[in-house]
């Protein structure tokens, strides 16, 4: 059930009066791009009725906020997605894949015995989730490529290729003499990053 | 140098910057040159990694911000005191009063009677030995000199160091876990990584009971990790089961590898157990890690007498003594302690590599 505070604290935005379909389709753009404030209302809205789920079912609060993170960071991966659409209210797609993500992870330490093949969500996520625990495990090998090639390199290739700064700015940033010089050691650097990464892909 | 030619050919294609003659001889060399082909393919793949791994970094931070807000209003994980909550909690407060003036005691009689390495335990067990390692001046001389060149580079001062010891991080916004009696005979207390770069820290608990204490590195030069990549276990650890610590017995890292003989410590203590392993003065406060990457302990001591015998707090008292603090204090509710592993499926080699970022000298004075 929505408590009636959830209407009025959206009621009216950009000074305009917007029904809850459309609070929901500008949360999720303002998700996409990591917008503050409307991850701060999605949290708001959402992390007690997941935290009592946890609790309630042997968990502890700090198994909460973990699950509550990863959930929204599955929403991310697929709001970025052009064919992800949200066919229900974001609350029950948050629900189902915390759920899921829940009972996977009471399994996995043995504390859970059901086959979740047999699960049944109210939303499906399953799918979504086993392509997000793919991108996690490729999210933490390039984590740890960049942890492994030092400095310069590292904040050169952050500033490039994350921040999208141009050629000029990095070399003004790092003191190369020239854009050139700046290029030439941005794929000194990238060289490096790819042969760490695709070693310990093809070692694990 | 070609590598580096050829790479910027591929992103220039990628990106559509090719004109149209160049865009055709670049597809036609693809299509003849397998290899070339193969490196387009992969360099896509590579670069919409790399995409996505910064587009969900900015997320994450963005996440990690907004629940640290909302902590700290109380939110998120805060259940209300009640009355008679309140009064255990006053009388806790009041007992870590009588705990400080206890240690600050403690600590005088351990300077005028100039035993710091060696102090008797516990437990009465007279060759218990706690493992901090105290500093001589030649020592000290040797480390000076070393460290010139990393205080030029970080810019902090390098402070006097009298002791030294192992500390590791719990959360990656900088709390680390050390031994209790540690921190106990340290008037200032420094981080210092692999670099030699030098963070100030302070105490926010220590439990002499368990020998344990929690460290925040207050210095603002320290950035956040962004991920830890060990769990910290529950459970019992089993007798027998074989494991790794990383610590500071010398100014450098050292590892060492051993398996857990007793599941209780030093006269039976259930709270520890009593591990088949090398330990030195400095090594206080190290992980003891097993092979899945879970943290099973953290050594304290070893006995004097008795060759391999060295002790480990178990790491389940690191959890209890959160949910503790957790409940009765807001400043703890922040900590959020890894429960992931991302160590299982690597080499020893490796999960070493990973792991050492994590493990800090503790020194101070």
């Amino acid at each position: 059930m929505l408590d009636l505070g959830y209407y009025f604290r959206h009621l009216r935005i950009n000074n305009r009066i917007v029904d809850i379909l459309e609070q929901e389709q500008i949360l999720l753009k303002g998700l996409a791009g990591s917008d503050k404030n409307s991850i701060e209302l999605i949290y708001r809205d959402n992390y007690s009725s997941i935290q009592s789920f946890v609790l309630n079912n042997n968990g502890s609060v700090d198994d909460a906020r973990d699950i509550f993170q990863e959930a929204m960071i599955v929403l991310f991966e697929n709001v970025g997605k052009d064919t992800f659409k949200l066919n229900c209210q974001i609350k029950t797609y948050l629900y189902s894949v915390c759920r899921r993500l829940w009972l996977k992870r009471l399994q996995q330490l043995g504390k859970y015995n059901f086959n979740l093949e047999n699960l049944v969500d109210i939303v499906p996520v399953d799918a979504e989730i086993e392509d997000h625990e793919k991108r996690n495990d490729d999210f933490n090998l390039m984590e740890n490529a960049m942890s492994k090639i030092g400095e310069p390199c590292k904040s050169l290739l952050d500033a490039y290729y994350l921040q999208k700064k141009n050629m000029q700015e990095l070399a003004l940033e790092f003191g190369y003499t020239n854009a050139d010089n700046a290029k030439t050691q941005k794929y000194k650097c990238l060289l490096r990053l790819k042969k760490i990464f695709f070693a310990q892909y093809k070692y694990t | 140098m070609d590598d580096i030619l050829l790479l910027e050919e591929v992103e220039r294609y990628l990106r559509g910057e090719m004109s149209n003659e160049e865009r055709i001889l670049f597809e036609t060399n693809r299509k003849n040159n397998a290899e070339l082909d193969q490196l387009v393919v992969e360099h896509t793949y590579f670069l919409q990694g790399l995409e996505t791994f910064g587009s969900i970094k900015t997320f994450k931070n963005s996440l990690t911000e907004v629940e640290a807000q909302l902590i700290s209003e109380g939110i998120i994980g805060l259940s209300p005191l009640s009355g008679k909550a309140k009064i255990v909690y006053l009388w806790k407060k009041h007992k870590r009063n009588i705990a400080v003036a206890a240690s600050i005691a403690g600590f005088i009689s351990i300077l005028a009677s100039g035993l710091i390495v060696s102090f008797t335990s516990k437990m009465g067990n007279e060759n218990y030995r706690v493992l901090v390692d105290q500093i001589n001046k030649t020592n000290r001389e040797v480390n000076k000199l070393k460290s010139i060149d990393a205080i030029e580079k970080s810019g902090t001062t390098k402070p006097e160091v009298d002791f030294r010891a192992t500390g590791f991080l719990i959360d990656r916004k900088g709390y680390l876990i050390t031994n209790a009696h540690v921190i106990s005979r340290m008037k200032n207390i420094y981080i210092e990584n692999r670099k030699g770069e030098f963070f100030k820290a302070e105490a926010l608990y220590s439990d002499k009971e368990v020998d344990l204490a929690i460290l925040k590195i207050t210095d603002t030069a320290f950035k956040a990790v962004s991920s830890l990549p060990y769990s910290i276990k529950k459970e019992n650890a089993e007798l027998g089961e074989q494991f790794f610590t990383l610590g500071f017995p010398r100014n450098e890292i050292v590892y060492g590898e051993g398996y857990l003989s007793a599941e209780s410590g030093s006269d039976g203590d259930s709270s520890a157990y009593q591990l088949n392993v090398s330990a030195n003065p400095g090594n206080s406060g190290g992980p003891v890690i097993n092979g899945k990457g879970e943290i099973i302990g953290i050594i304290t001591a070893k006995d004097s007498k008795a060759d391999g015998v060295v002790y480990a707090a178990k790491s389940r008292n690191i959890i209890t003594l959160l949910d503790k603090l957790k409940k009765s204090d807001n400043q703890f509710q922040v900590i959020k302690i890894p429960n992931k592993t991302e160590l299982k499926k690597l080499d020893r080699v490796h999960q070493v590599k990973k792991m050492e970022e994590y493990v800090f000298m503790v020194v101070g004075n």
